[in-house]
């Protein structure tokens, strides 16, 4: 069991106030107030298109929001490119499509990032990508390229990567949903366990079973606004709006 | 169930199942299947064939039955009566006489060793480059230690070796160092282009857009005219660029601007999620450049960058109007002779053969790789 976070004691790790963004005249996020503290895990859900993504790229400024304000382990996101490098550093990230290098081994995958940005040693870099590799329990696909592994094992090596950089933060947009089925139990167990040791997550994704055992927060979005929010157990045993309940039936019609 | 899905696979299999005779038949199941499957067909098949053979048969006794291939030596000169005499083929003693000519130019001639060697480094340098377990970055310091040491042999100077002019380079000596140094420093330069054409600076994204547009438009013979004539009159008083040199630049901005379309091709092939990793694991932009995305980039467009050098290689042939002796430029002077006028065609093939030779195996080199890479991205 996960020991309870108590968000008031512990440092703030992302702080969103009043985020506003618009895709041309597309209102994609609405008044977006979010705080999670150090340590915390939250999981994002809600229907196709209503802004969840577009939320957790605009922490690590992959998109630009136009209002309000998004201040990562005390940097605030904005135009300065001292403060940009900084929080790239770190807050790592996990995408559905796991955009791992093609033409570089697991482990050149793994090592390019902490020897080119954070100037680590080879040596020591390949001993610290071994052990992420333990890790996520794909030690011996090291020397293979990404195209040889399934997708499951992809997206292990894709959290490995992200882990090699040592960040403060870690974002899952949809780590799952690009798996077939039988791999999205390995790609889940390796995210708990990163939760049992402590990391502060912000995952957008659908698994409730994933969001119970391990969120100490659930937040549901639609339409660009944070409609819900509260513990796994409230979210999903008491819906208090429509949307939610709508979009709670829906997902439990597809699983 | 397997068999449908063979179907579906392979048409071919199809028909084979369908029509056996296609099946070990050998030759003249095929001929009968393909040349004289009706009367109209078997009747332009022979009418072609008959066409065919006339042409190799005369060309094979212009060529070799009837060819001249030395003349005597007289007082003036060599006597050429017997390739002028009536019914005589091909007179290749032109070649004999001239071939030292058309590989080099108006080099000195008891320097001709110096060309000769050079031509035999930017082979080997071709074929150095061309194999893959060779692609690492040295291979860019051996290019710049082999254009060093070529640039030291065509010149001379020291070391013992005389000063040679690039006045007096020429043949198919200055056709390599054209295309290969027009090559080897506008393929880098595209590569900088096709990045900044999508800058997200506006002012470097306009001047990429502008000179690759501007230089598109224009033949290179306009741009070999203008390095010619109109490149001395912007020079400062005094100032006097060589004429090898002005082609050269001329040459280089229109090979970059093409191959920065190519490169362009291969950028925008890449996943937008290649960026955002590299961006989200804190890469730099020129990290982003030259770790993730040129590797791959460029890798897709091989094959259409080979056919760019192949075109190239014979557009080199153009800077002959401004006056420089190259490869056809040469074996068309060569029989400026008295003696040896009206025996370009030779010359002519003979050029032609050596161009062939090198495009061929560029073309050949091309269809390997992009099998090689197909295979890669089967795996
Ligand atoms: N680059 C973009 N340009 C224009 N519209 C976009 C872009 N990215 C996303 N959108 C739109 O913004 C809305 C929110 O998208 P997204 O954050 O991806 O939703 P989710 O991740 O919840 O499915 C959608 O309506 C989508 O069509
Ligand atoms: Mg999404």
């Amino acid at each position: 069991m996960i020991a309870e976070t108590d968000p008031t004691t512990k440092a703030t790790a992302v702080s969103i106030q009043k985020v506003n963004k618009w895709y041309g005249s597309l209102h994609v996020l609405r008044d977006v107030d979010l705080d999670v503290a150090a340590g915390e895990r939250v999981v994002i859900c809600g229907p196709s298109g209503s802004g969840k993504s577009t939320l957790i790229r605009c922490i690590n400024n992959l998109e630009e929001h136009q209002q309000g304000k998004i201040v990562v382990d005390g940097i605030q996101v904005d135009h300065n490119i001292a403060h940009l490098d900084a929080i790239r550093r770190e807050v790592g990230m996990v995408f559905q499509s796991f955009n791992l290098f093609p033409h570089l081994t697991v482990l050149e995958n793994c090592t390019l990032a902490p020897m080119l940005v954070r100037g680590v040693a080879r040596p020591d870099a390949e001993a610290q990508a071994r052990a992420y590799l333990e890790r996520v329990r794909i030690p011996d696909q090291a020397n293979k390229f990404p195209g040889q592994l399934s997708g499951g094992q992809q997206q292990r090596v894709a959290i490995a990567r992200a882990l090699c950089m040592k960040p403060k933060i870690m974002l899952f947009d949809e780590p799952t949903s690009a798996l077939d089925p039988e791999m999205v139990k390995e790609v889940l167990d390796t995210m708990v366990s990163l939760a049992k040791d402590g990391m502060t997550m912000i995952c957008v994704t659908h698994e409730m079973g994933f969001a119970r055992e391990v969120a100490d927060r659930v937040v549901f979005m639609d339409h660009g606004q944070i409609v819900e929010s509260g513990s796994p157990h409230s979210v999903f045993g008491q819906p208090r709006t429509d949307r939610l309940k709508l979009f709670l039936g829906q997902v439990l019609r597809e699983h | 169930m397997t068999a449908l899905v063979e179907h579906i696979v392979n048409p071919t299999l199809i028909e084979a199942r369908e029509r056996p005779e296609l099946i070990g038949g050998g030759f003249f199941a095929w001929a009968r299947e393909k040349l004289f499957y009706s009367w109209l067909s078997s009747l332009t098949t022979l009418v072609l064939l008959a066409a065919m053979a006339k042409v190799g048969i005369s060309l094979f006794q212009w060529a070799f039955l009837d060819a001249v291939w030395s003349v005597p030596a007289g007082p003036q000169g060599p006597i050429t009566d017997s390739c002028r005499a009536l019914g005589s083929g091909a007179c290749w003693a032109v070649i004999r006489e001239k071939y030292r000519f058309i590989l080099f130019g108006t080099y000195p001639f008891e320097q001709h060793w110096r060309p000769a060697i050079v031509i035999a480094l930017f082979v080997g340098l071709f074929v150095v480059s061309a194999m893959k377990r060779f692609w690492r970055i040295e291979l860019a310091a051996l290019w710049g230690l082999m254009l060093l040491l070529i640039g030291l042999l065509m010149w001379g100077g020291i070391f013992g070796l005389t000063f040679v002019s690039q006045a007096n380079w020429g043949g198919l000596a200055l056709t390599l160092i054209i295309a290969t140094i027009g090559v080897a420093i506008a393929f880098p330069l595209s590569v900088l282009v096709a990045l900044g054409r999508r800058s997200d600076l506006p002012f470097i994204k306009w001047l990429c857009v502008a000179y690759v547009e501007v230089i598109r438009g224009v033949p290179l013979i306009t741009l070999l005219f203008m390095a010619s004539v109109m490149f001395p009159l912007l020079m400062p008083e005094g100032v006097n660029l060589d004429k090898l040199v002005r082609a050269q630049i001329a040459i280089i901005l229109f090979f970059a601007a093409y191959l920065a379309e190519v490169v362009r091709g291969g950028l925008q092939a890449l996943p937008k999620g290649q960026y955002e990793a590299a961006y989200v694991l804190g890469l730099s932009y020129w990290q982003t450049s030259r770790r993730i995305v040129l590797p791959q980039a460029l890798r897709t467009v091989i094959p259409p960058l080979v056919n760019n050098f192949i075109g190239f290689f014979k557009d080199t042939s153009l800077v002959l109007i401004i006056g420089l002796y190259d490869l056809l430029h040469s074996a068309q002077v060569a029989v400026a002779e008295p003696a040896w006028q009206g025996f370009g065609v030779e010359t002519y093939i003979f050029a032609g053969l050596i161009y062939f030779a090198f495009c061929f195996a560029m073309s050949r080199y091309s269809q390997w790789l992009e099998f090689g890479l197909n295979m890669l991205r089967h795996r």
